[in-house]
């Protein structure tokens, strides 16, 4: 589904932030990437969003190389691939409601179909009485939430998660947890992006460990 | 649209002794709206401004253009209906027998409808302004003019008849205004030429500012624009977020510059038939045709605001199209 062979990635003229990664991401997979922080999760996770080019190496997604994709192809690909950031990046803007349905709106849905399974999911996140309101106003684990099920709204082929129970008390983060686990049932590529040990501990998966650059993986 | 209260919940506020009040619920509307692209991050007043000042010149331009190809229509359609004869007198011509011959002459071409002499007064008035009132034409050797009225459409063969004339009655000569048939349309059409270029160059500036101001605003809203990227949004949504508030921003200045612009023909049309009675009003509209804008250059100045308002809109979403690819390139 993902793969990268011998992906290096610097910033700028700075030190290689990464180096000489190669796995993959099988498709109906769960796996935790983790590592201390400034470890480079999160660049490993645009790399895979093809939202950054590496260095060297070579990137696939979808069975494509990433450099012969053309922008316009962007889009449907984009459209597989369910992303959770670290900085959330909901529209402030929009309502809850509207920011979880923009996944939706973008790909020409019609509100009256969506409706309600919009509501459904942001009820499913313990959202379900703040879905009018704006994101400034909402608690830092609301706003997670809320980004969480932007990225899940449309059944993504993969999704990847930075930090997604970074903001939330440990029942919450168990539930958020067992969210994600199910959608891997349901057969989406799973890749969160961690290093709280504890939630790691609660499922028995796959681990990408990052260290200086490096990449260790615990199957 | 829809304004949806979210599930009820029973608020524990609702003490025993408010029962019987019911309380006010206000159902909170779940969309905000706003649009993606909020209206307010794309600079409006400054883009207002100046589409409506290009509406404004080029409308002004159109109806200049118009207004000069009306009159030397006019002028043409009058001149070229019309060719004189001019008599010259010396010592021992005959004028009565002169003018009897050319108009003789004139006559026998096809085409010619009238031949008419001017007669003393009205040759008097004519010279006017360049003599004086209280000419005594008797007194002065003043070439004699023969109007020669053609019917409309005709084109006789006026080198057969200046031929003849020559000939037949020494002295006169035969002027078919020619050259400023000629002098006209050619300046006509340099005026329309210079109207169409200034009318193009006024376009291109449009164009342009439109392109930085959409630049501005995707700068603006990059957060917007980078988040509807990750959501899956092709260029063309994006480009359509954009274009909608181009497209009113456009509308509302072209309409203000067109308005302005009718506004201002409008007053010049009453102030120039205010004048007409005057002999400067008389002057001015000799030259000039009177100040009125034909119903078609109205027409024209609407199908101008349509086009730049239109313009702007595909501008805009033409340049969020092209950055939007260009952010979309993996290969930056
Ligand atoms: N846009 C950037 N430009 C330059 N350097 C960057 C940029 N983004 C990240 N880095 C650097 O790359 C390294 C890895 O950063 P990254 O955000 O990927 O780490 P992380 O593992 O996600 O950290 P955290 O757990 O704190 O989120 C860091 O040293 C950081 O300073
Ligand atoms: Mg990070």
């Amino acid at each position: 589904m993902i793969s990268f062979e011998n992906v290096g990635l610097r910033y700028g003229i700075g030190r290689e932030v990464l180096s000489d990664l190669s796995f993959q991401v099988a498709p109906n997979s769960f796996q935790f990437l983790t590592g201390p922080s400034g470890a480079g999760k999160t660049s490993l996770l645009r790399l895979m969003l093809l939202s950054l080019s590496p260095t060297r190496g070579l990137v696939k997604v979808f069975g494509k190389e990433a450099s012969t994709i053309r922008p316009q192809q962007m889009p449907i690909i984009r459209r597989k691939i369910g992303v959770v950031f670290q900085d959330f990046r909901l529209l402030d803007h929009l309502t809850t409601y509207e920011n979880v349905a923009l996944p939706l709106q973008v790909r020409g849905k019609m509100e009256l179909d969506y409706r309600q399974d919009v509501r459904d999911l942001l009820d499913w996140v313990g959202l379900g009485d703040r879905m009018h309101v704006h994101p400034p106003v909402l608690s830092g684990g609301e706003k997670q939430r809320a980004a969480i099920a932007r990225a899940l709204i449309d059944q993504p082929d993969v999704l990847l998660a930075d930090e997604p129970t970074g903001n939330v008390d440990p029942p919450l983060a168990r539930r958020i947890l067992r969210l994600f686990i199910e959608l891997h049932r349901s057969g989406t590529s799973v890749v969160i992006a961690t290093h709280d040990l504890s939630l790691m501990d609660q499922y028995d998966a796959r681990r990408l460990v990052l260290n200086s650059g490096r990449l260790q993986i615990y199957d | 649209m829809t304004n949806e209260s979210p599930p009820e919940v029973n608020s524990p506020k609702t003490s025993a002794k408010q029962k019987t009040v019911k309380p006010k619920r206000q159902p909170k509307p779940l969309r905000s709206g706003q649009s993606i692209v909020p209206r307010e991050t794309v600079a409006g007043t400054a883009l207002v401004f100046v589409i409506g000042i290009m509406t404004f010149l080029a409308c002004l331009t159109l109806g200049a253009v118009s207004m000069v190809n009306t009159s030397a229509a006019k002028w043409q359609n009058d001149i070229s209906r019309e060719v004189t004869i001019q008599i010259r007198p010396f010592d021992d011509l005959e004028m009565e027998k002169a003018i009897k011959d050319a108009s003789r002459i004139a006559l026998t071409f096809n085409g010619v409808s009238k031949v008419t002499a001017l007669n003393n007064v009205e040759t008097a008035r004519l010279l006017e302004p360049w003599l004086g009132a209280g000419l005594q034409l008797d007194e002065l050797p003043v070439p004699k003019l023969l109007t020669v009225t053609l019917a409309d459409g005709a084109k006789p063969d006026f080198a057969k008849m200046r031929e003849q004339l020559e000939i037949q009655v020494p002295g006169s000569t035969l002027d078919d205004h020619r050259t400023w048939v000629d002098r006209l349309t050619t300046m006509a059409l340099t005026m329309v030429a210079i109207g169409t270029t200034v009318f193009l160059l006024m376009m291109a500036a449009t164009v342009t500012t439109v392109i930085f101001a959409t630049r501005g605003a995707m700068a603006g809203n990059k957060d917007v624009v980078d988040v509807l990227h990750f959501v899956g949004a092709d260029s063309k949504f994006i480009s359509r977020q954009f274009q909608k508030h181009f497209l009113i921003l456009g509308l509302k200045g072209a309409a203000s510059g067109t308005l302005g612009a009718i506004i201002l023909f409008i007053i010049l049309g009453l102030w120039s038939s205010g004048s007409l009675a005057t002999p400067e009003g008389d002057q001015i509209s000799a030259l000039f045709g009177t100040f009125s804008l034909s119903w078609s250059g109205y027409f024209w100045m609407i199908i101008v605001l349509l086009l730049v308002a239109l313009l702007t809109a595909f501008t805009s979403s033409f340049t969020v199209q092209r950055q939007v690819n260009n952010l979309q390139n993996y290969r930056r």
